[in-house]
């Protein structure tokens, strides 16, 4: 808050160039106006839809592979050297790459968005899967609960701890890829949004933009946070116990 | 030997090596055991002498090195389904994530192809059995550590297991809890016909409990006495407890005990 209104003084003195600096007050203002005409929530839609679809695929599959690697030495020595060759390489310098195969349409977005989302997933799933207590995997064994069963009932959700926290990373990763992906090549989304406004010296629009990211990403995170405390309820109290 | 008089349950020329820096620790070197269906056998030893590594060959959850351990005339692999481990780490080995009622269903939901009815049944059956009734609902870590023991138990209970094999069940209790899981033990033992293989470092526990006591060699264990525990039923924690028998019995497991770990029982004058 006090930073908004240091916002509002050192513009409407001048301490800064109007031109690019517009009054905090004229930026919320041109926010308002956007949001009551719908024009961001149109920017929006397609931008959510790109993001959430390429998290889920990312998730999914983090989690899946995460899971193999982690159970079963054969997919450990099969994909660990592809994925610690893909891993360090940032998001957009693979972008131009998947232009040349998937167009600049949504695949491409998608795709970009769930490749960057599936790592975080799969490295926390894996060491997830490797923390598991034996004592718990004994445990099913003698109740006779072996093979996927013994993945499904047992392995995953004592990961789940971990699995959140590499799903709360990707959730960051997703929004950051989505908003590049859209200010390289699109017609619409919310990064598209935002570079126009900037290109057209709708320097106020331009603001009003990355104000919407801003709150997107806390509403985002504030909701992750409320599911993962749901969740994890069991995890939360369960460490509490043996801490005492 | 005939078929007919066979044991319930026989361990032959077991040996376990583990690999370890150095070398190969042996755990487990020749051992040679019978147990009765319905028996109550207690195994003491000094720590790190093997018994756990015993019991979790009996169990089918680790393979031994050389011998076997046949169950009724079928030699163990991979755990039998009528065979249930109890571990001594029940915060461990209870699932977080599961409410009692849920934990006390596992092993009934993975086991056997029950309608949803008679799982519900028989975990309640189970959780009143333990005297938990009221507490379906809560998550184990909300529980004392007697009371996620006797989760435990239920939840091995709940399959109908012919065999228990209880490693330190109740070593990680305070001493009142574990009277109290004594005695539902002993009762459940009773009551349900079982045969109960149980690892304990206590001599007065193993001796109070059981139908037989056998103590283990330190490590590489090897059977180093095997005593009958001829005691009446039912026992009761401080009469048993006084009979010269049981002192007898006490004293020359504790003798056997010490001389082996090259304690003296009397302190110098």
């Amino acid at each position: 808050m006090a930073l908004l209104v240091l916002w509002e003084i050192a513009a409407a003195t001048g301490m800064m160039p109007a031109m690019s600096f517009p009054r905090m007050s004229a930026i919320l203002a041109t926010w308002w106006d956007l949001i009551v005409s719908g024009e961001l929530l149109g920017e929006l839609v397609p931008s959510l839809w790109r993001m959430f679809a390429g998290y889920f695929i990312g998730v999914a599959l983090g989690v899946l592979v995460g899971l193999l690697m982690g159970y079963v030495r054969f997919f450990y020595t099969l994909l660990e050297p592809i994925t610690e060759v893909l891993r360090p390489i940032p998001s957009p310098a693979y972008l131009p790459i998947v232009i040349l195969f998937l167009g600049i349409d949504d695949e491409m977005k998608i795709f970009m968005i769930a490749f960057a989302s599936f790592f975080p997933v799969l490295l926390n799933t894996y060491s997830g899967v490797r923390s598991v207590d034996p004592v718990q995997l004994q445990t099913a064994r003698t109740f006779g609960v072996a093979g996927w069963k013994l993945l499904w009932q047992i392995v995953l959700p004592a990961s789940s701890p971990y699995i959140f926290t590499g799903m709360r990373v990707s959730l960051a990763v997703a929004l950051i890829v989505m908003v590049i992906s859209e200010m390289v090549a699109a017609s619409s989304g919310i990064g598209y949004f935002i570079l126009s406004a900037q290109r057209g010296f709708k320097i106020r629009e331009m603001f009003a933009g990355v104000l919407t990211l801003a709150a997107l990403g806390y509403v985002l995170n504030r909701l992750f946070l409320a599911i993962e405390n749901r969740v994890l309820a069991w995890h939360y109290g369960y460490t509490q116990q043996q801490r005492n | 030997m005939t078929d007919a008089t066979r044991s319930f349950l026989r361990i032959r020329g077991l040996r376990k090596a583990f690999a370890a820096p150095g070398g190969t620790t042996v755990a487990l070197e020749g051992v040679d055991l019978d147990i009765e269906r319905g028996s109550f056998v207690s195994i003491v030893g000094p720590s790190g002498c093997g018994k756990s590594t015993l019991l979790q060959i009996m169990a089918g959850l680790v393979a031994p090195t050389s011998g076997a351990v046949f169950l009724e005339d079928r030699k163990v692999e991979v755990p039998p389904p009528t065979v249930i481990f109890v571990f001594q780490q029940y915060t461990r080995s209870l699932f977080p994530w599961k409410t009692v009622e849920r934990n006390v269903a596992f092993g009934l939901e993975s086991r056997e192809s029950l309608s949803r009815q008679a799982i519900a049944a028989r975990t309640r059956e189970l959780i009143g059995l333990v005297k938990l009734t009221g507490f379906e609902q809560h998550y184990p870590w909300q529980l004392s550590g007697g009371m996620q023991q006797r989760v435990a138990i239920a939840r091995a209970l709940a399959c109908r297991p012919a065999v228990l094999l209880m490693d330190e069940p109740f070593s990680a209790v305070d001493a009142l809890t574990r009277v109290g899981l004594q005695e539902l033990l002993r009762a459940l033992w009773r009551e349900l016909g079982l045969t109960v293989v149980f690892v304990t470092h206590d001599v007065d526990e193993g001796v109070y409990l059981s139908t037989r006591v056998v103590a283990l060699t330190r490590a590489p264990g090897a059977v180093a006495a095997d005593l009958p525990i001829e005691l009446p039923h039912p026992r009761n924690q401080i009469t048993t407890r006084e009979l010269p028998q049981y002192l007898d019995y006490r004293g020359r497991l504790l003798a056997q005990l010490f001389a082996d770990e090259g304690l003296v029982a009397t302190e110098p004058a």
